[in-house]
């Protein structure tokens, strides 16, 4: 990991430093384990979005963009997704088994969350240079998974809202462009 | 056996008698200059600090009111004061929780009145003044359970709508009360976007609407209603979901048939008319089996009707509680 990954690395975890400091100055409102839950979830979002636009913007910047970003951003967005994961399952549920399987089974919106976590769970596990070169083109057809996850995910946030879609919405918006800018253009002409 | 469905005995003290009016505001603010002492940087809020009204209500200063006890009153320890009036849901404010304190400073409190139609013998507009009389004032500590499986204790202040609506002499008719909250984009900045079909709209059968429990508030905490809790008048049913308590009611109409009520009429399969508590019926997006109260950290179990089925439970004898929820 060079200096300029360590960095992205050090600015991805500050909203976590930021909810640790929070948490310490009673700044979490009412809920503290609900806004853990959202904040911890919105960051894994984001941030797997940021690590999708990293393939589409080196079309534009070429290799001046290392794909080691990817794999950082992918990291991080892991490391949220886990963070989102463990505070509902151990914050939030307390280890009621019973009540987490009903979750994941019977409402929707647990289901894709959940999905999405499974998806990136492989792909954290197989991020190493070594897994790369081990799985060859397995690697990649296998890190396509991150499609379903980001897909999962933003529908996970959609059903998740009572009435008022407009945030995951500008998520669903951003997937599809960044979806759009791998389409080789290029071939319809 | 939990404390929490016991019931105060007739005399039983005021809740700000037994925590001392003092302790409804230092809790939290303990806790903050605790906290901050903690991280040793404070947040520059504990210093500047004007007094909860001031923070719980800008730009309005709320009133003491006076109020007798009650029997119905829960024994359970309110809610902290900060934490009912930021962590709200008011959509007319915005869909955040802490919206409604945000964005709520716009709303016109005095005057205020409500239009009585329907069937009623007395219909017309009353001004808030001489709807509720505030020598009958009651302080009524109730559980509240949001249908997304929270909950909090408040000490409302309010009358029985019973005699509210009595006094409007219904006839033989109405056998459903509709409410409707005021609607107006200028001062509720959430109805500028179109999240639920404006102005909300919520409604009770008679019975319901004439049960010694159910109550109109126009304060909580011994003071009037900030605005994002409902000011300056609203309903309280405590054994079913918060969303059926209807905030800055200005019509009421005693009607023959069921009314449409806003979040029945935006997902039906979600909420039912009735929208009583009920552990036993799943909503798609929450178990109801549990609830978090607020302040508290493990989950507790959620009662039927919220824990007042001793009262209410007979008025649904043998209605399928499934299929009417």
């Amino acid at each position: 990991m060079d200096t300029r990954q360590a960095a992205a690395a050090a600015i991805g975890l500050t909203p976590a430093a930021w909810l640790v400091v929070r948490f310490f100055t009673d700044d979490l409102g009412a809920n503290p384990i609900e806004e853990i839950t959202h904040e911890t979830g919105t960051w894994a979002l984001r941030l797997l979005l940021v690590s999708l636009a990293v393939t589409p913007l080196r079309r534009v910047l070429g290799s001046r963009l290392s794909l080691r970003y990817r794999r950082t951003l992918g990291l991080l967005a892991f490391a949220y997704a886990t963070l989102h994961f463990s505070t509902w399952m151990v914050l939030d549920h307390f280890f009621d088994w019973q009540a987490i399987v009903e979750d994941i089974f019977e409402r929707p919106y647990v289901t894709a969350g959940f999905t999405a976590f499974l998806c990136l769970l492989p792909l954290a596990l197989t991020s190493t240079r070594a897994s790369v070169r081990r799985l060859g083109k397995r690697w990649v057809r296998l890190h396509k998974l991150v499609y379903v996850a980001a897909a999962a995910a933003v529908v996970h946030y959609w059903w998740l809202v009572k009435s008022d879609v407009t945030e995951p919405f500008y998520y669903g918006a951003a997937l599809a462009l960044l979806l759009a800018a791998r389409l080789p253009f290029g071939r319809f002409r | 056996m939990r404390t929490m469905i016991k019931i105060a005995q007739p005399g039983a003290a005021l809740e700000r008698e037994v925590t001392g009016e003092s302790l409804y505001w230092s809790r939290r603010q303990f806790i903050k200059a605790a906290g901050a002492g903690l991280a040793l940087y404070g947040t520059g809020l504990a210093g500047c600090d004007d007094g909860p009204a001031a923070e719980a209500a800008p730009g309005r200063k709320l009133l003491t009111l006076e109020a007798k006890p009650s029997a119905l009153s829960s024994a359970e320890e309110p809610t902290d004061y900060q934490d009912a009036t930021s962590y709200n849901n008011f959509y007319e404010f915005g869909t955040d929780k802490e919206d409604p304190a945000r964005y709520s400073s716009e709303l016109i409190t005095n005057p205020w009145s409500v239009e009585f139609g329907g069937e009623v013998g007395k219909p017309g507009k009353v001004g808030l003044e001489d709807l509720i009389d505030r020598s009958a004032l009651e302080e009524r500590i109730y559980r509240l359970r949001c249908v997304e499986a929270w909950s909090m204790v408040i000490p409302w202040i309010g009358v029985p709508l019973a005699g509210v609506l009595k006094s409007r002499e219904p006839t033989s008719k109405a056998k459903y009360v509709a409410f409707r909250t005021l609607h107006d984009p200028e001062q509720m900045p959430g109805q500028r976007r179109p999240i639920l079909r404006w102005p909300y709209r919520e409604g009770l059968r008679i019975d319901e609407a004439m049960h010694p429990l159910t109550i109109l508030a126009i304060g909580m905490y011994g003071r009037e209603l900030p605005n994002q809790n409902g000011a300056p008048l609203r309903l309280v049913v405590p054994w079913k979901y918060g969303y059926k308590s209807i905030k800055s009611i200005v019509a009421i109409d005693l009607v023959e048939e069921q009314p449409p009520t806003s979040w029945n009429t935006s997902a039906p399969r979600e909420y039912g008319f009735y929208s009583n508590v009920n552990p036993e019926v799943s909503h798609p997006r929450w178990s109801q089996a549990k609830e978090r109260r607020i302040g508290e950290f493990r989950r507790r179990e959620t009662l039927p009707f919220n824990g007042y089925g001793e009262q209410v439970a007979s008025m649904y004898a043998g209605m399928d509680l499934k299929k009417y929820h």
